[in-house]
């Protein structure tokens, strides 16, 4: 298992799209680095004849009718935007 | 019966005035408004109430239907339409839910009346109500105290006589140790048992949502309510649905009742213990067989719950950018500074914290260390809990380590805070039921907290778990006990 200290909080925050102040990414890395070094102990678990659970039921896959229910409408769906025009939502340019 | 006696009542006893026409619906509603406006101020449950609607709604009730004319407290991440869900957090403020989540519906089709949104950790993310954005809440037996979390302010409202009962959601123990610490009874279902559609996602693979109550009784009138198969929630398990509350007053003889000795950790307040074990003599005295048994992967459960919960966070709030709801950054320059900045000022710390930490763990070149390795440990926990189960009926164990702590005592670090869920985060992870029941109250600084006792029970195993709870909790007095500030208002 890699070292905590491979925890690089100002770039991780970059991939999760959320800025940090340098203050504040100096006392996360702390905090992450404490946590990472706890949970250190689960590389002395003996793993080697288990298979992964993403799930702990017996939940297979799950299949209904293709049928149409009901939906919002655009006016419902757009109800809680921050910015929206001529029903759509609103957004910074994307494209030069 | 005055106005002024109805707040302290169980919803047996509610649904018995009702149905007796002693008082109205109406009457109810009043003087639950009466009580919340008397003693919220102080306490700080409530994040909003719709009390317009829910007068309409008692107006019209049918008190024969199973919850008619109850009133029912909501933790604000379950969605009421029209009614706001901010859980606890700016990035969702203003926010007001276009539709009503499953249990909702249920409760609605039930007869209850959904009157308000209570507090709770932003996004279920914490251990004691402090990392709400919007208020803090305090604990009705000592204000100077936590009411534990996430479900705080659901668990507070019902120590408070400010709620007949109220729904909660619990990711690593967020019912049950809000219950401990506030006095009250909190049962986590077995995961898929409570639809989770209208709860927002923390981590998907953990949630459920469940009921705070005064009684066990009142918890399996709830869960009567809201448990069952939801095409709307492909986890939502489709099996039969037993009558919980029907099933109530068989005694404990012959109950098989497994202490693991894992949990016989250092740092159990010694009040705690006392309490814990007398409550494990009276089961025995009352016919209950005590077993010792071992879980040993506990020591790996906390590991294992800040790897994949984190994980599971970090997808799931990817949805808050700031475009479709909720808070948007001002004046942004291009998207990314936009996603940025509305992240970076809609969310607090400890949710930031989890969506770094959980983003880290998914990332290339670190998944098979961190998120890999967690998953296969936590099957080893998922087994370790079904062979103790080929032994016993239920586990028993302390809810909480130790009884409400002091606001700001543990917001500096987060580890600490982490480690106090020892007992209760194992069965998230292997998908079992809980439940905590009040056993006993500590003395400290001259205020009595409330002490809780843990039952864990196999996979839909609620009937069994409930029987066990109901009948400890009726050879013991605990559950009378209330909080002086509802004597005093």
């Amino acid at each position: 298992m890699a070292r905590s200290s491979d925890l690089d909080v100002a770039y991780i925050a970059r991939l999760a799209r959320i800025n940090l102040t340098e203050a504040e990414a100096k006392v996360f890395q702390k905090q992450l680095d404490d946590v990472l070094n706890y949970v250190e102990k689960l590389r002395q678990a003996d793993v080697s004849h288990v298979e992964a659970a993403a799930h702990t039921l017996p939940i297979f896959n799950v299949f209904r009718e293709d049928a149409p229910g009901d939906c919002f409408t655009a006016e419902q769906a757009l109800s809680n935007a921050p910015r929206q025009a001529n029903g759509l939502f609103v957004v910074p340019k994307v494209v030069e | 019966m005055t106005e002024k006696d109805l707040p302290a009542l169980t919803i047996a006893d509610l649904q018995s005035v009702l149905r007796r026409g002693d008082v109205s619906p109406r009457e109810v509603i009043d003087a639950l408004r009466a009580r919340i406006d008397a003693i919220d101020p102080e306490i700080g449950a409530y994040l909003s109430l719709d009390m317009e609607a829910a007068t309409q709604q008692a107006e019209k009730s049918n008190v024969d239907l199973p919850l008619g004319g109850l009133p029912l407290a909501i933790k604000d991440i379950i969605n009421v339409m029209g009614q706001p869900c901010t859980c606890g957090s700016k990035i969702l403020s203003g926010y007001r839910a276009i539709y009503d989540a499953t249990v909702i519906q249920k409760l609605r089709a039930a007869g209850a009346i959904p009157f308000g949104k209570t507090n709770l950790d932003e996004f279920a993310m914490g251990s004691s109500t402090e990392n709400s954005a919007v208020k803090l809440t305090r604990n009705p037996w000592d204000l100077s105290r936590v009411p534990g979390g996430s479900s705080g302010g659901s668990a507070a409202a019902v120590a408070a006589d400010a709620a007949f009962g109220a729904l909660g959601s619990d990711t690593g123990g967020s019912i049950r140790q809000p219950a401990a610490l506030s006095g009250v009874v909190g049962l986590k279902p077995t995961y898929g048992r409570v639809s989770r559609f209208g709860l927002v996602a923390f981590a998907s693979s953990l949630d459920q949502i469940g009921p705070l109550t005064k009684t066990v009784r009142d918890a399996a009138m709830i869960m009567n309510a809201i448990a069952g198969h939801d095409p709307q929630d492909s986890t939502a398990l489709n099996e039969p649905v037993p009558d919980y509350a029907a099933r109530l007053g068989r005694d404990l003889r012959g109950v098989r009742l497994g202490l693991p000795k894992e949990y016989l950790i250092e740092g159990i307040d010694s009040q705690v213990k006392i309490a814990i074990d007398t409550a494990v003599k009276q089961m025995s005295s009352l016919g209950a067989e005590i077993i010792e048994v071992s879980l040993p992967t506990t020591e790996y459960a906390i590991a294992v719950y800040y790897i994949v919960a984190t994980a599971e966070a970090s997808t799931n709030l990817a949805r808050f950018d700031g475009v479709r709801y909720g808070y948007r950054a001002e004046n942004p320059k291009d998207m990314l500074d936009l996603y940025g900045r509305t992240r970076e000022e809609g969310f607090g710390p400890e949710v930031k914290r989890r969506i770094i930490l959980g983003t880290y763990v998914l990332s290339s070149g670190y998944y098979d260390a961190y998120y890999l390795q967690a998953q296969k440990v936590r099957e080893l926990i998922r087994r370790d809990f079904a062979s103790a189960f080929e032994k016993v009926d239920a586990l028993v164990s302390p809810t909480s380590p130790v009884p409400a702590f002091r606001l700001g005592e543990r917001v500096a670090d987060p580890l600490q805070m982490y480690l106090a869920d020892i007992f209760t985060i194992a069965a998230n992870l292997a998908g079992i039921c809980g439940i905590s029941v009040p056993c006993g109250l500590a003395e400290v600084d001259g205020h009595r907290l409330p002490i809780g006792l843990q039952f864990l029970g196999k996979a839909l195993d609620e009937a069994r778990i409930l029987q066990i709870a109901h009948a400890y909790e009726q050879s013991t007095d605990w559950h009378k006990a209330r909080p002086l500030i509802a004597a005093v208002k």
